[in-house]
């Protein structure tokens, strides 16, 4: 009992110590890598290759003055930015990192707590990450930041149907809502869940961005159109506060995203040494994200709609009955077979969207989407 | 589950049910609710109901709570109605009456009710699981199931057609009703 | 020691009881339609309480199951309440009930 408990005390501080730590190594590498991608040069003052540069910002924010802007609602406007970042780390609780180990004679689970209902947890804390944006936008008395809030929570509330319908295929590939059980089936079945549920992971993806906020669907904060969204009115240590929830938030998501599709902690090829595979999906995910950020122009608000209610939400549903059904009548094959529907049906689902997309700009052709700005 | 845990978790309920009545901005009540509603989740958990909590936070805080955000920022309402003076003369005396009226049948029931009312919990294992919610679900209760498909539908169309209008900003009406609860 | 017995179920049905009834002096008190609405989930909630409670006490897991359904009607009925608000409100620009007299817009 009481080694249990210390377990799990040093289970929860080394969780967090760590990815608190990921993030000023995180922005440093956006930053170098964004500024690689458009041919600039990046931090470069502060320390080798400007590695402390992350570090002199967040002391710079920290010792700045606290402003509480006139007008602004004291209560939530203290609140909004704790808001935003606890769900974040709290979604990292049932997270699993690596395979049991043993620990003086006792099975450790490398994961803070192992839940039967862990995937259900990560949708309702993912759910509460909402609350932040909302409260921030309305209290800071400010029409951009109202616009802001209201756009973010708009697109968050939509873009969580796609990630819940997704999530649920998963569920029923693996029978068992218990993360480690997710990794664990995708080791049984010799396959990972990228393969059977490919459009799945494709829909998580786009969802995902959209979920975090970031370019090219970060209409909440587009500073061409309104100013900085709903943290326009914050400073200092309070819109560091968003902008480390940012990044926990991308830390969460990216690890989420290992164990539901890539296997969690097993190792491709050669050993499987702990941690260590799981840190390269994670990171990889995250490279990922940072380079489609670089990438695309920003989306119009009715198109970032369109998408996730006219594509991502009938997408995810053909694909949820195409799972359930395959899973009903294919028996013992059921995954192999399902590793060729899926990406069928994703071929199929992009067709769709060419298609529609051409009608699209035949009927209207001044109706080009406009490049946005990127940053 | 002891009477210590208990009282302090119901009593962050009822304190932030009793800032939902007496707030007087419709936000800050709102929050006052999302906060008891946690509350009460917690209380969920206490009576181990694990999928209950987690469809409590997710359904209530996630989404119900969010959409009357959402609706108070569209609107803007600057009403500051002032929390209790209602216009109807002696309106709150009535409320106060009749809810002391309420609360005192309550706990008149509770006094006098049987054997259940001190009756110690008895589970089986793995109860409260989503297991054994699903088996429940599908089972002895699956035409309810179906019919709440059928409200969710009914109430998707009704919110779209309800809010249908051009000229104002897209709102995704069907958001709760839609996905959540499924 | 009293603080370390187990809590009998009249606990859970005062409590059930006593946010219900908060909630149904706040429907009867203000006036703002979106509180009133927040004050009927309050309602709900109080009976879900009651309902898991139960279930746990009898041991029979169906008072759960009620609860999932509570919460489905609770969500639709949100999605259409605050879609007639916002139909009211673009028609009169107040949503005081006490403005809301009349059945013609």
């Amino acid at each position: 009992m009481l080694f249990d408990l210390i377990a799990s005390f040093i289970k929860a501080v080394l969780v967090f110590a760590v990815v608190m730590s990921f993030v000023p190594f995180l922005i440093w590498l956006e930053r170098k890598l964004v500024a690689w991608m458009q041919q600039r040069i990046g931090p470069n003052r502060t320390g080798p290759f400007g590695l402390l540069q992350p570090i002199a910002d967040a002391v710079k924010l920290i010792i700045k003055e606290n402003i509480f802007p006139s007008g602004v609602e004291k209560i939530t406007y203290f609140l909004a930015p704790m808001m935003s970042m606890i769900p974040a780390l709290a979604a990292f609780a049932v997270i699993p990192f690596g395979s049991p180990v043993r620990i003086m004679g006792r099975t450790v689970n490398l994961q803070v707590a192992d839940v039967n209902i862990g995937i259900l947890y990560i949708l309702a804390l993912s759910s509460l990450a909402v609350y932040g944006a909302v409260l921030a936008g309305w209290s800071s008395n400010n029409k951009y930041s109202l616009l802001g809030g209201l756009r973010t929570s708009a697109q968050m509330i939509s873009y969580e149907l796609p990630i819940g319908l997704s999530v649920v295929s998963i569920v029923l590939l693996t029978g068992s809502l218990s993360l480690n059980e997710v990794v664990r089936s995708q080791a049984s079945h010799g396959i990972w869940n990228i393969f059977p549920q490919f459009l799945g992971f494709i829909i998580l993806l786009i969802s995902y961005n959209a979920e975090l906020n970031r370019a090219p669907f970060d209409l909440g904060e587009a500073e061409s159109e309104i100013v900085a969204g709903y943290h326009t009115e914050y400073s200092g240590f309070r819109f560091a506060m968003f902008y480390m929830g940012e990044y926990v938030n991308m830390v969460t998501v990216a690890a989420l995203v290992t164990v539901l599709f890539l296997g969690g902690w097993q190792a491709p090829f050669g050993p499987e040494i702990p941690l260590l595979w799981f840190l390269i999906k994670i990171f990889a995910f995250i490279l990922l994200y940072m380079w489609v950020r670089a990438t695309f122009p920003r989306v119009r608000y009715d198109q970032l709609m369109a998408l996730g209610w006219k594509i991502l939400v009938p997408a995810s549903l053909a694909n949820l009955a195409m799972t359930a059904v395959i899973i009903v009548l294919g028996g013992p094959n059921a995954v192999r077979i399902l590793s060729v529907g899926s990406i069928v049906l994703a071929v199929l689902v992009g067709l769709v969207l060419k298609a529609a997309v051409a009608l699209r700009t035949k009927s209207a052709p001044g109706l080009a989407p406009p490049a946005g700005a990127g940053s | 589950m002891t009477w210590l845990t208990f009282l302090i978790v119901s009593g962050i309920a009822v304190i932030f049910a009793g800032g939902l009545i007496f707030s007087r901005n419709a936000v800050h009540g709102a929050m006052c609710l999302v906060a008891s509603f946690c509350a009460i989740a917690t209380l969920f958990l206490l009576l181990s109901a694990e999928f209950i909590f987690v469809v409590q936070i997710a359904v209530y805080a996630g989404a119900i709570m969010v959409l009357f955000l959402f609706v108070m920022m569209l609107l803007n309402v600057q009403g500051q109605e002032g929390a209790l003076a209602g216009r109807a003369p002696g309106q709150l005396l009535v409320a106060l009456a009749l809810g002391a009226a309420l609360l005192g049948q309550a706990v008149w029931l509770v006094a006098r009710g049987g054997e259940i009312i001190s009756r110690p919990a008895r589970i089986p294992a793995g109860f409260g699981s989503p297991e054994d919610i699903g088996t429940a679900l599908f089972t002895r209760n699956l035409l309810p199931f179906e019919i709440t498909s059928l409200v969710l539908l009914a109430a998707m169309a009704g919110a779209v057609v309800l809010a249908r209008k051009a000229g104002l900003s897209p709102k995704p009406n069907g958001a709760p009703a839609g996905g959540k609860p499924e | 020691m009293i603080w370390n017995a187990t809590v009998p179920f009249g606990a859970w049905a005062v409590l059930s009881g006593l946010l219900f009834t908060m909630g149904a002096a706040g429907f009867l008190v203000r006036r703002d339609p979106i509180v009133m609405f927040m004050c009927i989930e309050l309602m709900l909630n109080a009976g879900n309480l009651l309902f898991v409670a139960a279930a746990r006490y009898l041991g029979v897991v169906d008072g759960q199951v009620y609860v999932f359904f509570v919460m489905t009607v609770a969500a639709a009925e949100v999605a259409v309440g605050l879609a007639i608000i916002v139909a009211i409100f673009r028609r009169k620009t107040t949503i005081d009930v006490d403005e809301m007299s009349e059945m013609r817009g």
